[in-house]
């Protein structure tokens, strides 16, 4: 009964979110403010009911319950509990199922935390996020219903894909959604704004913490999604340039540009049409993402379910939302008031060209994934463009952003100079020079782009920390002085310095590990030979079969041993999982300070012979870290104040409903 | 019933959420000082920025112009022009939440849902199946058991036979290995194993099976079961006198009774040796058939009408050797159904398939 409550519930959001998106509409535009309450009331009973919906579906995974089509296909009784709750969403239907819960999430928040926000403008935002889900809920009821029924019920179910049974897929996806899903808000804040006709500087901090939280959550899910790739898939890289890995990237630069230019719009009142523009793209490139891996279009761990029906339907759901609001914006964007005006050189100056750069290496990373695309649907040839393509294109265009990034913060508003900032940033070029030195020394002068690398993350991590202390006078003034200048500082300055340090601290990381990493491949055998990686000692100890709770595997135990004598063991296998018989390769990495050893096996012979592939990949837990820092500096931001103030105290009480 | 009940609960709650915004007195503020009140708070940020350096204090005095300007554009557009709510509207957006949103979501759901359908988790599903004796059912709650439980030796000994007997033989060596690994080896789990291993391998006894016999055999020198598959194996090899010697070793252990698989190994060795005499039968025992035909016979002269007592008997006859007898247990037989013409084509038939002349 649970089940079809649950399915009940979804058919029942989606007529809420149909009345949320017409009468709130209609509201809007009539100016009728009993109309437009409708609309918060809506957006909170929609997130109630596909919460029930979702809960009822973990419930059905938790319980084995094999009435359910999707269960059975997905999910196996012998699975552990927490890859049975995981699985929920681990397939096509049930990811979907999630994404619309989290559109309603978003939704329910503008509706209960949009306080500050006048009514019209609240009302028409929630009208287009209902427009979206429901467009939404009708694709997942029509096309890919988690809750079809299978009656007489089989017995067992088919399980999930091995690959997909572990801890990082747990988290990956739900983070990346909630990114993907965040950048509808923005979208619907600048289809308001268009429909609306007006548009100012208190548009920009509105629509700013929703770009943020999206931000946060696409940068924790990509990097994430990276380290997932890079321990499971088990040949040690942590970036494709696969289309699936470009399709969330994407959304995270114009996101990014996003969150900057709107900084330039709430400042300065300028660049308003860019940033409305940037909105809608970036959520319609969250929408490409989405058709991308779901409509079988691409062939990858991502892509569950090819079902032609479905590619049609997203793709329809695509023209409409990217079409309509593309021909919304250029009926609607000449009519809107242009904003100031402001020198090249200045804040404002450094964040157009952030943009600009930035932008460019989108439409780069759009080319090299839709073009072998469309090249197949064309001609139907097929090619692949790989890594070569976007070191060479995408590269370029990072280097003068990344070079250019510590000079932003030092710039003044409306008027800069470009040579105080440069002095200021002598320390930073110092120890740029320090670092690229320092590398070259230590790895012997091999490759010379590297050690360039290495010097540009010494700067850029010295940039960033450079802002700051220039700010709080830091050895001009007495220290306490400084300290006190410092303390007193908005958040949103140090969010700055952490965000733009993680720039740097994941550059340390890529430059590192792809320059100095080494590849050693080697036949082993128990109690043979010992072989030299990165001044390590490693002996195959033994070969042990092992049992786990869905699989068996063989797992290869070696022996490493430092110069110090201190020895480690890596266990790395061959998993075979008993009900799809799919064999997994699954990968050990011992981390030693920041950098990594990383043990993979080949088959393994009767004999216990085995070819292990062996990296050592030095700093590139950085990678990871850099992301971190990131995060930490969204954080910060978020909860900077002003992103709170503009709420009228006594008008809260009215506008939050009485749920 | 309890789920369209449920189901009008939660469209009650549906309707009512959109109601009450609609119906409450206080219309909600129209938020109009929001705006202002940001150029407020930036124009007290521009103080500190100027503070700090980031802006010069000549900008920050044009930028505090440009904020004053959009803070009294704010406080124009403060009270918009608003229609005034309508009854009118305000009475048809209650008919949609009242009537509109119930009928499009049980209409809708109707069309896509399967009402009624109970849910079926399987722990309940096991219960209940196991209770009718359903052998799928039993079979999924030991492997239920035993995935959580793997390491219960107990279970997989219990479960192993099962699945040979439904012809699941990878499973069944499975659950063997699981039994010996956990319970230790014995000549019955190693014998169950090797049989596993032979059944997948379509009767034919690999290397494998054949070492899982050995350790049975070990264990057990005069279990019948490893003895009898390694002799099998030993033919299949094509190692004929090995083979005969183990099928002779064999039989004569076989007990004064009989078993089962007696007559299997007779064929078998007859097989490698054509000079093996043929399957030999104990004197008690057939002195205790003999005895059943002569009642048999006696009990068909009394009551003829009987055709699957004259088969019988005529079955016997053949088997111990005495075809005169047959022969004339067929004539009586034929003239005892004289009146069935089909009884008396079917004794034909009969003794075609035995080699019995027919006069």
């Amino acid at each position: 009964m649970f089940a079809e409550l649950g399915h009940y519930a979804l058919v029942l959001a989606f007529v809420l979110a149909a009345v949320q998106a017409g009468v709130g509409y209609w509201g809007a535009t009539r100016g009728d403010g009993r109309l437009m309450s409708i609309a918060p009331s809506a957006a909170l009973m929609q997130l109630l009911f596909i919460g029930f919906a979702f809960a009822v579906l973990v419930r059905a995974y938790v319980t084995s319950d094999f009435s359910l089509l999707n269960v059975v296909e997905n999910s196996h009784s012998a699975k552990p509990l927490v890859f049975k709750i995981a699985g929920t969403w681990g397939n096509h239907e049930g990811s979907m199922l999630l994404w619309v819960l989290i559109l309603a999430l978003f939704g329910a928040s503008v509706a209960a935390f949009g306080a500050n926000l006048p009514q019209k403008l609240k009302t028409l935002v929630l009208s287009v996020q209902g427009l979206i889900a429901a467009a939404f809920l009708l694709f997942v009821i029509l096309t890919s219903n988690p809750f079809t029924r299978i009656l007489p019920a089989p017995f067992e179910g088919n399980d999930l894909n091995p690959l997909l049974q572990d801890i990082g897929l747990a988290i990956h996806p739900p983070l990346l959604y909630l990114g993907y899903v965040g950048c509808s808000i923005a979208f619907a804040f600048a289809v308001a704004a268009l429909i609306d006709g007006r548009i100012d500087a208190a548009w920009a901090r509105w629509v700013r913490p929703w770009t943020l939280a999206a931000w946060l959550f696409l940068t924790a899910g990509i990097a994430m999604g990276s380290y997932w790739a890079y321990y499971e898939l088990g040949w040690g890289g942590w970036w494709f340039w696969d289309p699936v890995e470009n399709a969330s990237f994407m959304p995270w630069l114009a996101a990014t540009a996003l969150l900057h230019s709107a900084l330039v719009m709430e400042k300065r009142d300028a660049l308003k049409i860019w940033t409305i523009l940037l909105a809608i793209l970036t959520f319609s490139l969250s929408l490409l993402g989405t058709f991308l891996v779901r409509s079988g279009v691409l062939t990858s761990v991502h892509a569950f379910a090819s079902d032609p029906t479905r590619g049609v339907f997203i793709l329809a759901l695509l023209v409409f939302f990217i079409g309509g609001s593309l021909a919304l914006f250029a009926l609607r964007a000449p009519a809107l008031a242009p904003g100031g005006i402001f020198a090249p050189i200045s804040r404002e100056g450094a964040l157009v060209l952030n943009n600009m750069l930035l932008t460019a290496a989108c439409a780069t990373v759009l080319v090299g994934t839709l073009y072998p695309l469309a090249l197949e649907a064309l001609t139907g040839r097929l090619i692949s463009v790989g890594p070569p393509f976007f070191n060479l294109t995408f590269g370029p265009l990072m280097i003068p952003l990344l070079l250019l990034v510590p000079f932003g913060p030092l710039l003044a508003w409306k008027r800069g100079d470009v040579y105080a900032a440069g002095q200021r940033l002598v320390f930073a070029f110092g120890a740029a020079i320090l670092a690229a030195l320092a590398a070259a020394a230590l790895t012997g002068a091999r490759g010379v782009l590297a050690i360039l690398g290495i010097g540009l993350a010494a700067w850029l991590v010295a940039g960033a920390l450079t802002e700051p202390a220039f700010r709080a006078k830091l050895f001009q003034a007495p220290l306490g002085d400084s300290l006190r200048r410092a303390y007193g500082f908005p958040r949103s300055v140090w969010g700055t310095m952490f965000a733009h340090l993680g720039l740097g601290v994941a550059l340390f990381g890529i430059v590192a590990s792809t320059a100095w990493q080494t590849e050693t491949v080697a036949a082993m055998r128990p109690g043979g030979e010992s072989i030299q990686v990165a001044g390590r000692t490693v002996v195959l100890d033994s070969i042990l079969p092992r049992n786990g709770p869905n699989y068996s595997e063989t797992v290869a135990r070696f022996a490493v041993t430092d110069a110090g004598g201190r020895q480690i063991f890596l266990e790395p296998a061959k998993r075979v999982y008993a009900v799809r018989g799919t064999p997994t390769t699954e990968s050990d990495i011992a981390t030693i300070g920041f950098s990594q050893l990383y043990f993979s096996v080949g088959d393994i012979l009767m004999d216990g012979t085995t070819t292990v592939r062996i990296y050592w990949k030095p700093l590139v837990t950085l990678i990871w870290i850099g992301p971190l820092f990131m995060i930490l500096g969204g954080l910060l931001s978020l909860s900077d104040r002003r992103l709170r103030v503009g709420a009228p105290r006594r008008t809260r009480a009215a506008v939050v409903p009485a749920e | 019933m309890l789920q369209w009940l449920i189901m009008a609960v939660l469209t009650a709650a549906a309707s009512i959420a959109l109601l009450l915004p609609l119906y409450r007195n206080r219309a909600a503020g129209a938020n109009a000082g929001a705006e202002a009140a940001i150029y407020r708070d930036q124009l007290r940020e521009l103080d500190r920025e100027v503070e700090r350096g980031v802006i010069g204090p000549a900008e920050a005095d044009a930028a505090r112009t440009e904020i004053g300007r959009r803070l009294l554009r704010a406080a124009d557009a403060a009270a918009p022009a608003r229609e005034p709510a309508s009854d009118q509207r305000r009475t048809l957006a209650a008919g949609l939440a009242l009537v509109l949103v119930p009928v499009a979501a049980v209409g809708f759901y109707v069309a896509v849902g399967t009402p009624g359908a109970p849910d079926q988790p399987l722990a309940a599903r096991l219960q209940v199946d196991n209770a009718l004796g359903d052998i799928d059912a039993m079979v999924a709650m030991v492997e239920a058991h035993l995935a959580s439980n793997p390491d219960d030796g107990e279970g997989w000994e219990v479960i192993a036979p099962v699945y040979s007997a439904a012809g699941r033989p990878n499973e069944a060596a499975r659950a063997w290995a699981n039994a010996i690994r956990i319970l230790g080896s014995s000549a019955e789990r190693e014998t169950g194993l090797g049989s596993a291993l032979t059944d997948i391998n379509g009767g034919i006894v690999t290397e494998e099976a054949r070492q899982a016999f050995e350790r049975g055999l070990a264990l057990d020198p005069t279990a019948i079961g490893p003895r009898f598959y390694l002799a099998l194996g030993l033919g299949q090899e094509g190692r004929n006198e090995e083979a005969a010697a183990a099928w002779r070793a064999l039989l004569a252990d076989a007990p004064a009774e009989g078993a089962p698989w007696v007559p299997l190994a007779q064929a078998q060795l007859a097989m490698v040796d054509p000079t093996a005499p043929p399957p030999e039968i104990p004197a008690e025992q057939l002195q205790m058939i003999e005895g059943m035909v002569a009642s048999l016979a006696e009990q068909l002269r009394q009551q003829p009408n009987n055709p699957e007592g004259w088969v019988m008997l005529i079955r016997s006859y053949n088997v111990l050797d005495r075809d005169a007898e047959a022969l004339t247990a067929l004539a009586d037989a034929k003239a005892a159904l004289a009146a069935d013409p089909q009884q008396i084509a079917n004794l034909d038939t009969l003794a075609r398939e035995l080699g019995l002349a027919v006069n």
